[in-house]
């Protein structure tokens, strides 16, 4: 396994060198090319046609419901201050790119924050509100539509400075087995990725693509809610949705991910 | 002699192990590494190098329970990651190894060793351990102090094992 996951390492830092990773020369033969970065590949590559074809049309994704509701959040003040967001950012177009760099450390206070924790921190400071619910439908739809202006921008995370405790605190969980059925994030997602359980194949268990509409789940839902349908699968304890967990074991599968493309919103079975 | 039941790699740092070992030595058998192993409120039972001999219980496993247990998704689920000669069931995993023959290739008691604690054989296997309560962590409420299996339902499904010749 540690070979796997240096060669891993190696790759990633390789793709980051190269400038346009996600055109690779094999680009013209492959038509998935784009979902590729190293060794490292979305789950887009192994999903089935018709979810591809559904999160290939804005028309057609359901996660587009969010995203309208929350683009008229954007412009509706709320809180004590009275503003919206668009009264600070503008339009939301202007945070293209933003969502590449997170997690990270949070400039203005010095917090660890994910897109969620960035945007529940603003309604906090700067507007006087009351931050959305962990998976409530409004910051699905916010970060949903914050993460869609970066869609098709390589992940980026910086791990170095106060994002390295993060970072190891997460790739220490990820390797660190858990649950009556005692497997670590690794034991599937690195050692067995591509092999099959019943009828289903193991992805590289990539974050690019979140919050993601999931057919099972018939809504929009984020990476933390996965991971914790993860942690019930192997019997063990769910953890806190936006806690320390898992906003560290985020840290480690988005550097993982570094060179994938911001997939907001996929569609996955 | 060695006791070495349950071993952890570095990605399964030892924590806080209520394992009760207690270690046995045979006269004559110096060479053979025995460990006694009991977890809580499950039988006490012996390793004896890469086998368990004893059985757990006294009743004789049951093939056909043994392979209802095997199939069954909230008991052994074991087609999840094995592939096993039951074409009436759709999709068999292949994380793990080719069940087929394993009856010809192992005994009872290696077979028992694999389901009760395989990484008490092999440290950096996936295999969950069937038999446990001990040295895990984060286990969910609702199967904290219980095996996967119970005592009675891994001699089952060892008999069912022993029918893949």
């Amino acid at each position: 396994m540690g070979a796997k996951r240096f060669g891993g390492l190696a790759a990633t830092i390789l793709a980051m060198t190269l400038a346009v990773p996600a055109f690779a020369s094999d680009a013209k033969d492959d038509p998935l090319a784009a979902y590729r970065s190293g060794e490292m590949y979305s789950g887009y590559v192994t999903g089935d046609p018709s979810s591809r074809e559904i999160q290939d049309d804005d028309m057609m994704n359901p996660s587009f419901l969010w995203v309208d509701k929350a683009a008229e959040l954007w412009t509706t003040a709320d809180g004590t201050a009275g503003k919206s967001c668009a009264d600070c950012h503008g339009d939301v177009e202007s945070l293209k790119g933003a969502a590449t760099k997170y997690p990270t450390t949070d400039a203005a206070t010095g917090k660890f924050m994910n897109v969620e924790l960035k945007i529940n921190d603003c309604r906090e400071r700067q507007m006087g509100a009351a931050p959305f619910k962990f998976e409530s439908d409004e910051l699905l739809g916010m970060t949903t539509l914050v993460k869609l202006q970066s869609r098709g921008m390589p992940m980026n995370i910086d791990i170095t400075g106060p994002n390295e405790k993060w970072f190891k605190k997460g790739e220490e969980f990820y390797f660190t087995s858990r649950g009556q059925l005692d497997l670590a994030c690794a034991d599937c997602h690195i050692t067995n990725e591509g092999m099959y359980m019943r009828a289903e194949k193991l992805s590289q268990g990539q974050p690019n693509g979140f919050p993601t509409y999931r057919m099972k789940w018939q809504k929009l839902g984020s990476l933390h809610r996965r991971m914790r349908g993860c942690n019930d699968n192997i019997r063990a304890e769910k953890l806190k949705g936006l806690g320390e967990d898992y906003l560290a074991v985020e840290t480690y599968i988005s550097w993982r991910a570094s060179g994938l493309p911001v997939e907001t919103p996929s569609v996955r079975k | 002699m060695t006791v070495t039941p349950h071993t952890f790699g570095l990605r399964r740092p030892m924590i806080a192990c209520a394992t009760a070992l207690v270690g046995l030595t045979l006269a004559g058998t110096a060479s053979a590494e025995m460990a006694r192993v009991q977890d809580p409120g499950l039988q006490p039972y012996t390793i004896n190098g890469a086998e368990i001999s004893e059985p757990l219980t006294a009743e004789p496993g049951d093939a056909k329970r043994g392979k209802a247990l095997f199939i069954n998704r909230k008991m052994g689920n074991c087609l999840t990651c094995h592939t096993a000669p039951i074409p009436e069931e759709d999709f068999h995993g292949n994380v793990g190894p080719d069940l087929a023959g394993v009856g010809s290739r192992m005994t009872a008691a290696e077979l028992r060793l694999r389901l009760v604690d395989a990484k008490a054989l092999l440290p950096e296997s996936l295999m969950p351990s069937f038999y446990r309560t001990a040295g895990l962590r984060q286990v969910k409420k609702d199967f904290v102090g219980k095996p996967i299996l119970k005592a009675q339902e891994i001699e089952d499904v060892i008999a069912y094992l022993q029918t893949l010749k």
